[in-house]
């Protein structure tokens, strides 16, 4: 693994917390997000959608919308079929076979969930479209639907692709071949089936899209998180050469993996503005958000983990059964093996291996959201380590720190067959153990039983792999997915001083604005505020990757920060040539070029890059200019790590939980700014606790999809939430110049499994031994209940469907 | 179409007439004609909260009132809250505390912060809390915006938004306190 | 989320806006805050032919009191309800509602001529033996709050009629809870239930939201603590569900409602008798 020696520092801006240069224009209404932007001559595409969760389509009657004044076309998917290519899925895994229907922006012959795509209605103005898309009149056949993920793999299921004569996409596994045997030596196996259930990202900005074609030049706005990639994937599509073609993320609302996606409506747009020759748009709806951005999570995971009786943890068997939905999505087979890597957790246990099963179902796809796969196995494996520690009856911080891979071991190669780069995972749990007083806790909870109260603290102790990523551990010879993973910077600084960067990352949200200007100012003697970040455009700027797995930072900024150094680095040629000493003896301080030992002779950057513009003075040879391009591929992942607990409180009558404090303590690296991480701490933690307490994506037993809005789809508000208790500690990571891990899927990583340890610790002395997400009042309400003898359990309202179905 | 409608409104402070069609929503009204895109949507159930505006000095959701229903009202925007090039004080204290990330919930944040600081001038930190609930953010946890508020609220260049609500409020009542009237 | 198109009007008097109404037909419906109307026309769930903007009829703005209760005009916010605290539990409950917005926007008569039984008012002004009085072609008439609420979102105003007023009865001597289940802060009721009770325990009223159809009033649970104690409150909790048959939905199976309306009708009196 090798190290880049960090760069000269000018003013030190790195490591405080600089406002943010993003936010004045978010704060006065003056964002320019994608449905914002006004295009002359726009039309208005209103898309008809299936109320159907599987039928064959007997036909479209598209007269009547045909007929209004104010319609410009109407398209089905059999008007379309002159499109190259359908919808993109980018796994290749060597050596296996996924199964793959067609996907197209239209349904062909039928359609596959509520809500899959039907046709298309072009009009005048927005509340037109609408109108004459009530007018489109399909007729279906319905088809017998299979909503529950086990009931799909069994023989005599509803099959969702006839072709296939299955529901079975594929089976991968990953990690050590002696499990059995290591399980079968064990003490004590604990089994457990583990539920964690459907979640959409629910960005508070619905996807938008607008394509503007005209002149052979087509040019498409969207709410993505990954323009380069969606040009790349939509150039085949549509069969537009790449040089022809441009894709913009403007300010984009927030994405949580549900924008990292190529989806049909950005192929319909442009598809669209192309043959009317006319810019055309689409926004959707929060209910066309619910029923046609990728949701997350949905896995049913059997567990067994191998004990010693002293709580070694000796083996872990991982069996994951993933409900992809109706269709592949860009990723959307990967993302539960994106779990079997961290699958060991923070601890060292000689034998791990994850098998993964990936199911169709009538739903939409699954694919990355926040933490994509790396949720899922934390949960599970922090939730089996509270039952493991229960059923020994063990301390579940005993357990972990007993567990738990010490510091002298990294860098740690660990079952799944990474290598973890940094850690110190005994430093944040007896960091978080100082704030937490968790010996007082427990008598407090004693005393709280007495009076009937019922109270509850759960600990997560998570790592996770991020920084996606060395291309060839994840390329198409590698993991298998067919894309680089390296990232894009370019560094230019202006002959006034000023500064441009460029980065392939593109940004939500996350305030890469400022963290990367923060890391260019220090590199080449400049001020965050002179230092401006493009990023989000096909057009300006190299090609990149974007910006998902927490990897903007360790491999984008990186990435900054190499071009930052490779002009700091002919700066200091040119400031030796200029001031006749040796470019060794030249240091950068204080935001000055200048001679060791000689503050009085120095250069400031603007002085510098006059000179490298007006070359009459620059070293022979050199070219002109001061403008550096780096492309970095990572030589490893980054394995940011923490640990959280939470004390709940369980009203034992109502089965409502109230989360009373939370606690963290997050290591990612040195921080570039640490106000950022916070937010993104902070916002990760209410993630993770939304889809712990709150959150759940329902589709009836028909295919119905009943959370359809934000009225059943529970975001939590800030009345729900506590006040956070965040802290860090600061591990560096040897892989990047920086130290610098990521933090942005962390707080959800790390939260799931603390809300349930917690209820679960709480239930306890009701005989509740063990409850699934969400921890909903009804869920809890029944867990009593059947521990208690009385009612039927959870298990009744598994997927979220009471009984009597839903209203 | 429907017959359209004429409404005069003033945003912002500055008077605006339009013919409408009845059925144009009110944050439409104000992005399409206006031009105002500050004011989001983000829901369709007059839950999220991001297209909350004032409308006569008390916060609304604009995506669940009709535009003709604010024919001769007075409408404030997030575009109306800066004085000139001086934020207002909730505009300071959202970028001072990292009160937002993506930016998309923000406007709608801060004008529903403006009614509940006008409403009561002085809250705590859980009156905060249950003063946004009518406002949803995915990306800051609402930590900081919480503080944001709470800062706003001690500014010493507190200033109010737009025209005062018609009653004097009160502050919430806790449960069982108003006995018998 | 686009509504459909309609005709608008918005009349200067009642009486014009109850001829626009006739006029209209079956298909014209009365708009006030729109909290209940706007989000269905959106959904396309309801698409009258003839909205009548009641926003010029100020007169229905305000409360006041009068003959030993208080009459509240049917435009009258959530909020501005919420705010006079001597309407007791009403202002209580109305400060419950949702969330600050949709107060300022919502109003008292528009909330219960929707008739739903999940929204709060209803059986606050069923508890408080309250009415509401109704205006149309042939007069004004009051209807009792018992007689009003007929089914889901059925209730005795017929087409052609506008709530002018809402009546309630002073509350002198009571004291009130209402306790609202949710999951979060905005949402409905998943049961709520509105406890009152006069001196000490000399009379005793508990109405429920979203336990049926309609609001409905809990008599075997009053009957068993009519004269009684705080000491009887939770036996007599135990008879809250008796006779009603809750939706079971999302967040709630019809069992676990009926469980909660007896925790919570134990809580509800607890809090009030200790008020």
């Amino acid at each position: 693994m090798s190290t880049v020696e960090a760069g000269p520092t000018g003013n030190g801006y790195v490591g405080q917390a600089i406002r943010r240069k993003e936010d004045p224009p978010l704060i006065t209404g003056k964002g320019r997000y994608t449905d914002d932007i006004v295009l002359p001559g726009q039309l208005w595409a209103a898309i008809i959608r299936s109320p159907e969760a599987h039928a064959r389509i007997v036909s479209i009657d598209k007269s009547a919308a045909e007929a209004r004044d104010d319609v410009r076309i109407v398209l089905t998917g059999e008007d379309m079929t002159d499109l190259q290519a359908p919808l993109p899925m980018a796994w290749v895994p060597p050596g296996v076979e996924i199964k793959t229907p067609e996907h197209w922006p239209l349904a062909r012959g039928k359609v596959c969930h509520v809500g899959d795509a039907v046709a298309v209605v072009v009009a005048d103005d927005k509340y037109a479209a609408v109108d004459a898309a009530e007018d489109v009149i399909v007729e279906y056949d319905p088809l017998p639907a299979v909503v529950d993920v086990e009931e799909a793999m069994k023989d005599g299921s509803p099959l969702v692709h006839e072709q296939f004569g299955t529901n079975i996409t594929h089976e991968w596994g990953l990690g050590s071949e002696d499990v059995e045997e290591a399980l079968a030596a064990a003490d004590v196996v604990v089994e457990r089936r583990v539920v964690n259930h459907r979640t959409a990202g629910a960005a508070i900005e619905p996807r938008a899209v607008a394509a503007d074609y005209r002149a052979g030049q087509l040019t498409l706005y969207t709410a993505t998180q990954i323009p380069h990639l969606v040009r790349l994937q939509l150039a085949g599509c549509l069969g537009i050469a790449e040089e022809h073609f441009r894709v913009v993320a403007p300010d984009v609302g927030g994405g949580f993996g549900s924008k990292l996606n190529v989806y049909g409506e950005e192929c319909l747009m442009a598809y669209l503005s192309r043959r009317l020759e006319t810019p055309v748009r689409w926004t959707a709806t929060r209910s066309e958000d619910m029923q046609a951005a990728v949701h997350g999570r949905d896995q049913v995971d059997y567990a067994r983990m191998g004990m010693k009786r002293d709580g070694t943890i000796v083996a872990l068997h991982a069996k994951l059964i993933a409900d992809l939905g109706a269709y592949q999505q860009l990723l959307t087979p990967f993302i539960p093996s994106f779990g079997a890597f961290v699958m060991s957790g923070c601890y060292k246990i000689p034998s791990v291996r994850t098998d993964i099963v990936g199911v169709f179902t009538n739903k939409f796809p699954t694919d990355a959201i926040r933490g994509a796969g790396r949720p899922e196995a934390t949960h599970l494996i922090e939730v089996m380590v509270d039952q493991a520690a229960a059923e020994l009856g063990l301390d579940p911080v005993e357990v972990r720190r007993k567990n738990f891979i010490p510091k002298e071991d990294f860098p740690a190669d660990v079952a799944p067959g990474v290598t973890y780069d940094s850690g110190d995972y005994h430093g944040s749990l007896d960091r978080l153990l100082g704030t937490l007083d968790y010996e007082g806790f427990r008598a407090e909870q004693a005393r709280a039983r007495e009076e009937g109260r019922y109270l509850g603290i759960g600990f997560s102790t998570y790592m996770e792999i991020c920084g996606l990523a060395p291309s060839r551990a994840v390329g198409p010879s590698g993991v298998g997915i067919q894309a680089g993973f390296w990232e894009s910077a370019v560094v230019r600084v202006h002959p006034s001083g000023g500064a441009t960067v460029w980065t392939g990352t593109s940004p939500h949200g996350q305030g890469h604005d400022t963290g990367f200007a923060q890391i260019v100012a220090d590199r080449i003697g400049s001020t965050p505020e002179q230092v401006e970040v493009i990023h989000g455009d096909t057009d300006r700027g190299p090609f990149g990757m974007g910006t998902y797995g927490s990897r903007s930072l360790a491999v984008g900024g990186e990435s900054v920060a190499r071009a930052a150094l490779k002009v700091a680095d002919k700066a200091k040629k040119i400031a030796a040539h200029l001031l006749e000493a040796a470019p060794d003896d030249i240091e950068l301080r204080d935001g000055r070029y200048q001679v060791k030992g000689s503050p009085d002779k120095g250069l400031t950057l603007a002085d510098i890059s006059l000179a490298a513009y007006v070359p009459e003075n620059i070293p022979d040879g050199m070219e002109p200019g001061l403008d550096e391009t780096n492309f970095y591929d990572p030589e490893n992942f980054v394995f940011p790590f923490g640990a959280h607990a939470a004390i709940v409180e369980v009203d034992a009558e109502t089965g409502k939980v109230d989360l009373k404090r939370y606690v963290c303590v997050d290591d990612c690296g040195p921080a570039i700014n640490p106000m950022l991480i916070d937010g993104q701490v902070h916002g990760g933690i209410v993630h993770g606790v939304a889809q712990a307490m709150y959150e759940q994506v329902v589709y009836d037993d028909t295919g119905q999809l009943v959370t359809g809005t934000f009225v059943d789809y529970a975001l939590p508000t800030a009345a729900e939430m506590p006040t956070f208790e965040t802290d860090r500690t600061e591990t560096p990571s040897p892989v990047n110049s920086m130290g610098v891990k990521g933090v942005g899927e962390a707080g959800t990583i790390a939260a799931s499994p603390t809300i349930v340890n917690a209820v679960t610790d709480a239930l306890r002395p009701l005989g509740v031994n063990h409850i699934d997400m969400p921890v909903t009042p009804l869920r809890v309400w029944q867990a009593i209940e059947a521990a208690q003898g009385r009612g039927s359990g959870p298990r009744a309202s598994e997927q979220g469907v009471p009984e009597g179905g839903a209203q | 179409m429907s017959s359209t409608v004429g409404v005069r409104i003033s945003v912002n402070g500055e008077v605006r007439e339009h013919e409408v069609e009845p059925r144009l929503l009110l944050v439409h009204y104000l992005r399409d004609r206006l031009g105002l895109t500050g004011t989001h949507v983000g829901c369709d159930t007059t839950n999220c909260g991001a297209c909350t505006v004032h409308l006569n000095g008390e916060a609304v959701k604009s995506c669940t009132v009709f535009a003709v229903q604010a024919d001769g009202a007075e409408v404030t925007t997030i575009e109306g809250m800066a004085d000139g090039a001086e934020l207002h004080p909730l505009q300071e204290a959202f970028w001072k505390n990292h009160g937002l990330q993506c930016g998309y919930c923000t406007p709608g944040m801060i004008m529903a912060a403006a009614d509940l600081l006008q409403r009561n001038p002085d809250p705590s930190e859980s009156e905060v809390r249950h003063g946004l609930e009518g406002n949803l953010c995915r990306c800051t946890g609402y930590q900081n915006i919480v503080r944001a508020v709470m800062e706003a609220a001690h500014s010493p260049q507190r200033t109010t938004v737009g025209p005062p609500p018609p009653e004097k409020p009160e502050a919430r009542e806790e449960v069982g306190k108003g006995v018998g009237a | 989320m686009i509504p459909p198109e309609f005709e608008y009007t918005a009349p200067e008097s009642v009486d014009e806006a109850l001829q626009a109404l006739t006029q209209g037909g079956e298909d014209a419906k009365l708009l006030a805050g729109g909290h209940s109307l706007i989000p269905l026309m959106k959904m396309r769930l309801a698409a009258p032919s003839l909205l009548v903007d009641m926003r010029k009829l100020s007169d229905l703005r305000g409360i006041e009191r009068a003959n030993g209760g208080f009459r509240i005009g049917a435009l009258t916010t959530h909020a501005q309800v919420s705010q006079a605290s001597e309407l007791g539990v009403a202002a209580h409950a109305a400060g419950k509602i949702a969330d600050q917005q949709v107060r300022n926007r919502g109003t008292i008569g528009g909330s219960l001529a929707h008739g739903d039984s999940a929204s709060d008012m209803p059986a606050v002004l069923l508890a408080a033996e309250g009415s509401v009085v109704a205006r149309g072609p042939n007069g004004e008439r009051e209807i009792a709050a018992t007689e009003f609420f007929q089914d889901f979102f059925e209730t005795a105003l017929a087409d052609d009629e506008m709530i002018t007023e809402v009546r309630l009865p002073a509350m002198d001597g009571w004291k009130f809870a209402y306790e609202k289940f949710t999951r979060r802060a905005e949402d409905w009721a998943m049961v709520g239930v509105c406890a009152m009770v006069r001196g000490d325990f000399e009379d005793v009223r508990v109405a429920f939201t979203n336990m049926g159809g309609t609001p409905i009033r809990a008599s075997a649970v009053e009957e068993a603590l009519r004269g009684q104690g705080r000491g009887a409150i939770e036996q007599a909790a135990q008879a809250a569900a008796e006779g009603t048959d809750p939706p079971g939905d999302l967040n709630a199976t019809a069992d676990y409602k009926r469980h909660l309306a007896r925790v919570l009708t134990r809580r509800a009196l607890e809090k009030a008798a200790a008020a």
